[in-house]
């Protein structure tokens, strides 16, 4: 028995060993395997499942033959997407194709010369230059060259609101800031919380001062700060914004546990859908989360407007923040380019706008209008195809926009600016410390 | 006759699996990390050297400070808490009772969670709107920190409560007749028995609760990020942030030498102070 164990245990460990350093070795010839297989990654939440149409249907394609390639999906689960596909680019065993959000989201990979630059192949392409809305490929784009081509809808910040709530007390949707501001008070004084707000995200807390700073200062001025201008945030649309926030907070605008509230539980979409609050700003895929938690409300009392205009402020109504959509782009150490850019021309076919559309999704496609009445609320779909069609701006969201390392800190910045532990003049000198 | 020196003991070779993994998979990166530290690193491309910049930073950015003030006061009162609890729990378990065996087996379960169950779990219970506790827990500096504390209790105090059932059960049964036979009342056979007896116990799981308060993360992953603001980003937190949110992996290897090298001294420290290197039996002249 002795012996006999005693060779087991040593046995298990080479055997391990042996397959450690195989694992190693295996992966040292970059990304794409012998066989022309490339590996895709994508977010993998329950859209991923238009993206994994595509994949099959690209596979089974003439395309895919010409090109020798096929694509092997790998959904990365989770919202540590970002973190995986870092430490998956860093390695042997890297993607060929990935998703993300473009802008800072990119900007490391292209500066270690990781993301093919796309802009002569769509230039050289019809498919690829005329199917999708200009603004939304421009947004893929770093310093002028694009870097990723759209892959699902759009996301534009809206406000939602919960129509029959509105109904019972005689409110309106708010066009402007002293509306909303008549609105908040109407609703506290019968005991509604005006906003729903998931704190504990931090990330909803940024949608507020995203839109104030448009609406009060102009998209100009976190333009100014996404190229890297860190001055930019002296602005003083910045500091009135971030008053203007301490105004709504102090004033009890997201009720008292907002920084309790998270939106990924689910928290703060339940406060909306259930009658605890009255309004939620949130980025365009809180209707398929109503849609798929409290259907019953997402279909008949859930209500939609733009972010009110700011009395006096240089931001036009029609300015949109928010996520353009999500790209796809393609890692230069790729075995197969061939493969990956035909994988990329499916995404601007009608058949893979007809399955977003589907999912609730609005692509970004430019043939999206005429296919919007598929969709599960058409009203819905049309609107947000409009908002962002007619945007004369769309700004990227903030943390997707500057580079991760400020990313962080700045949103530590808007977490103490929300819950009283900084002041708007300390927010504003600490954001400009930033790197 | 006397049996041979080292006889009965396996032969040096039997570590040898062990001290292969913990070199592949622990040393290793250990000392790789410790390298990292001195360099800049955003995960992507060659790791460029830094020299102490990052020590520099980790030292003067008053980061590590707050980070280090909060890690020790979360240790500390966790470890009360906890300490506590499962030591009255525990020589309470290991009473005789039939429903104390039922008992005791029930209070076990939360240990048998994983952290981040238990984590979403309190999350959800911790929600404002739809809770069980009104108000803002969360979003505030004390209620952030105590919610972390209970939570972390709860999990573990089943596990202590274990080890300290386990030592209960070994004190002899004649040193409480004894007492009883002197006249000593339940406080005081506790006193002076009970935890007496239980020193080495105390030291072990004294040990385990500040190692394993140290990497507590999980839960302060899920419950809090650190927040409201800062106010609970403990060191591996504060690592993790700087690694795999801000891709600052230079930064953050800094972090993780400073934690292997505290952990070490600290557990050392322990083990010193209480005596439990020395492995003094609690029998001595009975």
């Amino acid at each position: 028995m002795e012996t006999y164990s005693r060779r087991w245990f040593l046995g298990a460990g080479t055997t391990a060993l042996v397959s450690a350093a195989g694992l190693t070795a295996c992966g040292s010839g970059g990304p794409g395997d012998s066989d022309g297989t490339l590996t895709a990654f994508v977010y993998g939440d329950d859209a991923a499942k238009v993206q994994a149409k595509a994949v099959s249907r690209f596979n089974d394609s003439a395309a895919a033959r010409k090109a020798k390639g096929r694509v092997r999906l790998e959904k990365v689960p989770g919202a540590e997407y970002p973190a995986k596909l870092r430490t998956a680019m860093g390695s042997p065993n890297a993607p060929d194709v990935f998703f993300n959000w473009g802008g800072g989201s990119i900007r490391a990979y292209q500066e270690a010369g990781q993301v093919l630059d796309l802009t002569g192949t769509i230039a050289a392409d019809p498919v690829l230059k005329n199917g999708f809305l200009p603004s939304v490929l421009a947004s893929g784009a770093l310093g002028g060259r694009a870097y990723g081509i759209p892959m699902r809808g759009m996301q534009p910040v809206i406000l939602f609101y919960n129509r029959t709530l509105f109904a019972e007390h005689g409110l309106k949707p708010p066009a402007t800031w002293d509306q909303l501001l008549d609105n908040n008070a109407r609703l506290k004084k019968a005991g509604i919380t005006p906003f729903a707000l998931g704190g504990a995200d931090i990330w909803p807390e940024l949608m507020w001062l995203e839109y104030l700073v448009d609406r009060i200062g102009g998209p100009k001025v976190f333009d100014r700060i996404k190229n890297g201008d860190t001055a930019g945030w002296g602005d003083p649309a910045v500091l009135e914004a971030a008053r203007t926030v301490r105004e709504l907070v102090d004033g009890g605008a997201f009720g008292k546990g907002f920084s309790s509230v998270a939106y990924t539980n689910g928290g703060a979409p339940a406060a909306l859908a259930k009658g605890k609050a009255a309004m939620h700003l949130m980025g365009s895929w809180e209707y398929s989360t109503q849609l798929g938690k409290f259907p019953d409300f997402a279909r008949k009392h859930l209500g939609w407007c733009p972010f009110p205009e700011f009395e006096g402020g240089a931001g036009d109504i029609r300015n949109v923040v928010g996520n353009p959509t999500n790209y796809w782009s393609v890692n230069t150490r790729t075995g197969n380019k061939d493969a990956a850019l035909a994988f990329l021309r499916t995404c601007a076919s009608e058949q893979y706008a007809r399955e977003l559309i589907a999912n609730g999704d609005v692509p970004a496609t430019a043939n999206a209008d005429k296919l919007l009445d598929a969709s599960p609320d058409p009203e819905f779909a049309r609107f947000q195809y409009r908002m962002v069609r007619e945007a004369p701006a769309f700004t990227l969201s903030w943390d997707q926009a500057v580079d991760p390392d400020a990313a962080t800190p700045m949103l530590t910045e808007v977490n103490k600016l929300f819950v009283g532990k900084s002041s708007p003049e300390r927010f504003v000198a600490a954001l400009k410390e930033l790197k | 006759m006397r049996p041979a020196r080292g006889a009965g003991r396996p032969h040096p070779s039997w570590a040898l699996p062990a001290v292969l993994f913990f070199g592949l998979f622990a040393l290793v990166p250990m000392v790789l990390a410790f390298g990292l530290s001195f360099t800049t690193w955003n995960g992507l491309g060659e790791p460029r050297p830094a020299g102490l910049a990052n020590w520099h930073a980790l030292l003067t950015d008053g980061r590590l400070t707050r980070s280090l003030t909060v890690t020790v006061a979360l240790t500390a009162v966790s470890c009360a808490f906890q300490t506590t609890t499962a030591l009255l729990l525990g020589v309470w378990a290991a009473g005789p009772q039939r429903n104390r065996a039922v008992l005791s087996a029930v209070f076990f379960v939360p240990f048998l969670l994983s952290s981040t169950a238990v984590s979403l779990l309190f999350y959800a219970l911790l929600d404002p709107n739809f809770g069980i506790v009104p108000g803002d827990t969360l979003g505030t500096t004390s209620g952030a920190f105590l919610a972390l504390v209970f939570v972390g209790g709860w999990q573990f105090i089943p596990f202590h409560t274990l080890i300290y059932q386990g030592g209960a059960r070994q004190i002899p049964e004649v040193l409480y007749q004894a007492a009883a036979i002197d006249g000593a009342g339940r406080l005081r056979r506790f006193r002076s028995i009970t935890l007496p007896q239980l020193r080495n116990t105390a030291a072990t799981s004294g040990v385990l609760m500040v190692v394993g308060s140290l990497t507590y993360f999980e839960t302060v992953l899920i419950l809090t990020q650190g927040g409201p603001g800062t106010d609970t980003a403990i060191l591996p937190y504060l690592m993790y942030e700087s690694g795999f949110k801000a891709y600052d992996f230079g930064y953050a290897s800094a972090i993780a030498t400073f934690l292997v090298v505290a952990a070490t001294a600290l557990s050392l420290l322990l083990v010193r102070v209480t005596g439990f290197g020395a492995m003094r039996s609690t029998r001595e002249g009975m």
